[in-house]
C-alpha cells in the first residue's frame, strides 16, 4: 500500500468517527431499513385503517406469512446472487422442476419404500443442480447471467413440462404432508422455515468469511481475485445456494398445494428480483441487505392482501407494485448520496 | 349499473394510485350501452320467485388471471351478476395464476369468515387443500369449471362440457356433409396436453365415427391469437383441400380466421367453439368462412354467483322438485348457428 492511500484511508476514517450522529444512525443497517420499515407500518396503518381487525387478526398476519413464506426463501437466496454481482431469471422454472421431479411417481414410490425425505432431497438436488449448471455456465462458461440464467428458465421448465406431460401431480405420501403442513406453537412450519432461512442468511452473509468474499466479489471481482479469492468457484457456490433455496420453496408450494407441477412458480424471478431490489441491494452488486430483503418481501406480500381484503382487484395493485419499486429506489438514492457526502 | 365496485373506506396513502386509476378507467373502452342483463337481480322481482331481496350473502371470488378474453368474461359476468343482487357482496380478489397467491387469497375470505367462496381454481388438484379448509371452517365452497380431486373441496360444482361440446361440432359436421363420404375434415385444437382438450378432441371423433367421418388432419395451437395463426398457417399448408374445419376456441380462432384469409382459402366451412361475441357478429352476417360455434359457457362463475346466493339464502332452484341446491351443474354445449344466433349473442364474450 502507497503512503498516499494510506492517508486518504486515514482521512475517511477519522470522518467516520467525527460524523453527526443523525448520519451514523443512518450508515448503521437498522438505518438503511428505516425508509422500508416506515413503508411497510404506512402499509400495515393503510390496513388497519381500511379493514381494522380483518386486518389485525393473527389468522390473517398468518396467511400474509404462508404467503410470504414462497417467495421470501427464494427472494434470500437472490440476495445472495445479486451482492455477488449476478443475477438469476430462472428460479421460477428451477422451482417448477424441483416440484415437478419430487413429485413423480418414481421418486414417491421410493419415497414410499424407504422414507419421505427422499422427496427433500430430490427436490434440494435438483434445485442444487440446476444452481451448479448456472454457476458453471457463468463462471468458466463465461457467459453473462442474463443470458445464461435466461437459457435455464427456458429449458427448466420445458424438462418440468416434459416429465410430467404437463399435468399436476399429486402428493400421496404419508409423513411428507404431515411434516411440512404442521403448525408449532401455532405458527405453521413453512413460516418457520422462512424465518430459519432468513436467519442462516443474515449470518452467513453479515458473520462468515463467505458473505464478506460475496461482498468482495461482487463490488470488484477483479480486486476479490488479486486479493486470493477464488472468484469463479465463489461465484458456482452463489447459484448453488439460490438453487437450494428454490428446492425449499418448491418444498413449501408442495406442501400448500398437495401438487407439483411445471405451472408452479411463474414469475417468481420477477417478484424475487422486485423484492431484493426495494430492499436496498445494489443491482449492482458488492452490497447486499437481507433484513432489507425480507421486508421488501412482506411490503408486497402485505400489500397484496390489503388489496384482497378492500375488494380492489386485477391492474391497479400491479400499477402501484411499480410505483413502490420506483419509489423505493429512488428514495434509497438520495439517502445514498446525502449519507456519502 | 357500474363496474367499478364503489368503496367509502379506502387509505389516503393510496389515494394518488386510484386517483390514476380513476383517470386510466375515463379512457377505457367500456361503453354504456354493453350491459346485457345476464337474468335475475333483486330490483325487478316477482314476489315469493328466488329473486326476492333476502339476507345479505357475502361472497368471495377468484379466479385466474384474465389473460384470454373467455377468461376475462368469467369474472366480468360474476360482478355483472352480482350487481344485479341488492343482497349480495361481491368481494373479488386479483385474478392470478400463481397457486400460492391464489391459496392466500381464499385463506383471506376464510378468515373474513364470508358466506360462500366461489372459486375457480388455476389448477384444481392444487386447490383441492385449501377448498377442503373452507368446507371445514364451515364455509360453503363453489367449484368452477377446473374440478378439485377431493368431492368434499365443494359442496356444489359447475362444469362446462367439453365431451359435449366436441360431440356438437362433430354432429354439426356430420349434419352439413351427409351428402359426401370422403369429406376431409380438419381440427385446430386448444393445448394439446390439457385433459379439457382430449376431451374435446374425443367427442368430435366420436360425433363424426357416427356418420363414417374421421378427422383427416389436426394440429393444437395454444388458445392464443399467435398460436392460432401459426398452427392454422401450417395445415392450411399440409391440407390443400378441406370440407370442414373445427377450431377447439374463439379466442384462437381470431388467429385461424386471419390465417385463412392470408391464404385465400374459402372452400370449406369452419365451426368455431367457446362462443365468441366477434365469432357469433360473424355467423349472423354470414361474411367468411365460419358458419357455427359450439357453446363452452363463460358465465359458468356467474351461475355459480346465484348458487352461492341460493345455497346460503335457503333456498333452491325453483324449477326443480328437490329441497335443496344439487351437487353438479354441468352446463349444455349448444350449436350456434345463423338460425338461432340471437339467442345467445347478448351472453357471448369479447375476445
Amino acid at each position: 500500500m502507497t503512503e498516499s492511500t494510506a492517508r486518504v484511508e486515514q482521512a475517511a476514517l477519522e470522518t467516520t468517527r467525527t460524523d453527526n450522529p443523525v448520519l451514523a444512525v443512518l450508515r448503521t443497517s437498522l438505518g438503511r431499513n428505516l425508509g422500508l420499515v416506515i413503508a411497510l407500518l404506512l402499509l400495515c396503518v393503510v390496513g388497519v385503517a381500511t379493514a381494522g381487525d380483518r386486518f389485525a387478526s393473527t389468522d390473517n398476519v398468518l396467511t400474509i406469512l404462508r404467503l410470504a413464506a414462497t417467495i421470501g426463501v427464494v427472494s434470500i437466496g437472490m440476495t445472495f446472487v445479486i451482492t455477488g454481482g449476478g443475477i438469476d431469471l430462472s428460479v421460477g422454472a428451477i422451482l417448477a422442476l424441483s416440484s415437478v421431479w419430487c413429485t413423480t411417481v418414481a421418486t414417491q414410490e421410493l419415497a414410499n419404500d424407504t422414507h419421505w425425505t427422499v422427496m427433500v432431497l430430490a427436490a434440494l438436488a435438483v434445485g442444487g443442480g440446476c444452481g451448479v449448471v448456472n454457476g458453471l455456465l457463468i463462471s468458466y462458461g463465461g457467459v453473462v447471467p442474463f443470458i445464461a440464467t435466461l437459457a435455464m428458465l427456458a429449458s427448466a421448465r420445458g424438462l418440468a413440462e416434459i416429465i410430467s406431460d404437463r399435468k399436476t401431480q399429486i402428493v400421496d405420501v404419508p409423513g411428507f404432508q404431515e411434516f411440512f403442513t404442521r403448525e408449532i406453537l401455532g405458527i405453521p412450519f413453512i413460516v418457520i422455515l422462512f424465518v430459519l432461512v432468513a436467519a442462516a442468511g443474515w449470518v452467513l452473509l453479515n458473520r462468515t468469511t463467505f458473505g464478506r468474499r460475496t461482498l468482495a466479489v461482487g463490488g470488484n471481482p477483479e480486486a476479490a481475485r488479486l486479493a486470493g479469492i477464488n472468484v469463479k468457484r465463489h461465484t458456482v457456490y452463489l447459484y448453488v445456494l439460490l438453487g437450494v433455496c428454490c428446492g425449499i420453496a418448491a418444498l413449501m408450494i408442495i406442501s400448500r398445494t398437495t401438487t407439483g407441477s411445471s405451472t408452479h412458480g411463474g414469475l417468481y424471478e420477477l417478484d424475487a428480483i422486485a423484492a431484493v431490489v426495494i430492499g436496498g441491494t445494489l443491482l449492482s452488486g458488492g452490497r447486499g441487505t437481507i433484513v432489507g430483503t425480507v421486508i421488501g418481501v412482506l411490503i408486497f406480500t402485505t400489500l397484496t392482501n390489503v388489496f384482497t381484503l378492500n375488494n380492489r382487484s386485477f391492474s391497479e395493485q400491479s400499477l402501484l407494485k411499480g410505483a413502490i419499486i420506483v419509489a423505493a429506489v429512488l428514495l434509497q438514492q438520495r439517502l445514498a448520496s446525502r449519507s456519502s457526502t | 349499473m357500474s363496474l367499478r365496485p364503489t368503496h367509502t373506506k379506502f387509505g389516503a396513502g393510496l389515494l394518488a394510485g386510484v386517483t390514476v386509476l380513476a383517470l386510466a378507467a375515463c379512457t377505457s373502452n367500456e361503453s354504456g350501452d354493453d350491459e346485457e342483463d345476464l337474468g335475475g337481480g333483486t330490483s325487478a322481482a316477482e314476489q315469493g320467485s328466488n329473486d326476492e331481496p333476502g339476507d345479505t350473502v357475502v361472497i368471495g371470488f377468484s379466479a385466474p388471471a384474465a389473460d384470454h378474453g373467455w377468461m376475462g368474461s368469467i369474472t366480468e359476468s360474476a360482478r355483472k351478476v352480482a350487481d344485479q343482487y341488492d343482497d349480495v357482496d361481491l368481494r373479488v380478489a386479483e385474478g392470478t395464476n400463481d397457486v400460492n397467491l391464489q391459496i392466500s387469497q381464499v385463506e383471506t375470505f376464510i378468515n373474513d369468515k364470508v358466506d360462500a367462496i366461489v372459486l375457480l381454481p388455476f389448477d384444481g388438484a392444487a386447490m383441492t387443500p385449501v377448498a377442503l379448509k373452507a368446507m371445514e371452517a364451515g364455509i360453503p365452497v363453489i367449484n368452477v369449471d377446473r374440478e378439485f380431486d377431493d368431492p368434499n373441496a365443494a359442496r356444489v360444482t359447475v362444469l362446462g362440457d367439453n365431451y359435449g361440446m366436441g360431440v356438437s361440432a362433430g354432429t354439426y359436421v356430420c349434419s352439413q356433409l351427409a351428402d359426401t363420404p370422403d369429406a376431409v375434415v380438419a381440427e385446430i385444437a386448444g393445448i394439446d396436453s390439457l385433459p379439457l382438450t382430449q376431451d374435446r378432441s374425443q367427442g368430435f371423433e366420436d360425433a363424426l365415427g357416427e356418420c363414417g367421418l374421421d378427422v383427416d388432419n389436426r394440429v393444437a395451437a395454444d388458445f392464443t391469437v399467435e398460436g392460432g395463426e401459426e398452427a392454422a398457417a401450417n395445415l392450411l399448408q399440409a391440407a390443400p383441400k378441406i370440407d370442414a374445419l373445427w377450431n377447439h376456441d374463439d379466442d384462437q380462432g381470431v388467429g385461424v380466421l386471419a390465417a385463412i384469409e392470408n391464404a385465400g382459402r374459402d372452400e370449406f366451412f369452419m365451426v368455431g367453439g367457446a362462443g365468441s361475441a366477434n365469432a357469433m357478429r360473424s355467423i349472423q352476417a354470414d361474411d367468411g368462412v365460419l358458419k357455427a360455434t359450439v357453446i363452452y359457457p363463460s358465465t359458468q362463475a356467474a351461475d355459480g354467483i346465484k348458487l352461492a346466493r341460493l345455497l346460503v339464502q335457503g333456498k333452491s332452484m325453483s324449477d326443480l322438485v328437490e329441497v335443496e341446491v344439487p351437487r353438479t351443474v354441468q352446463l349444455y354445449a349448444p350449436v350456434v348457428t345463423a338460425e338461432n344466433v340471437d339467442q345467445f349473442i347478448d351472453t357471448a364474450f369479447e375476445s
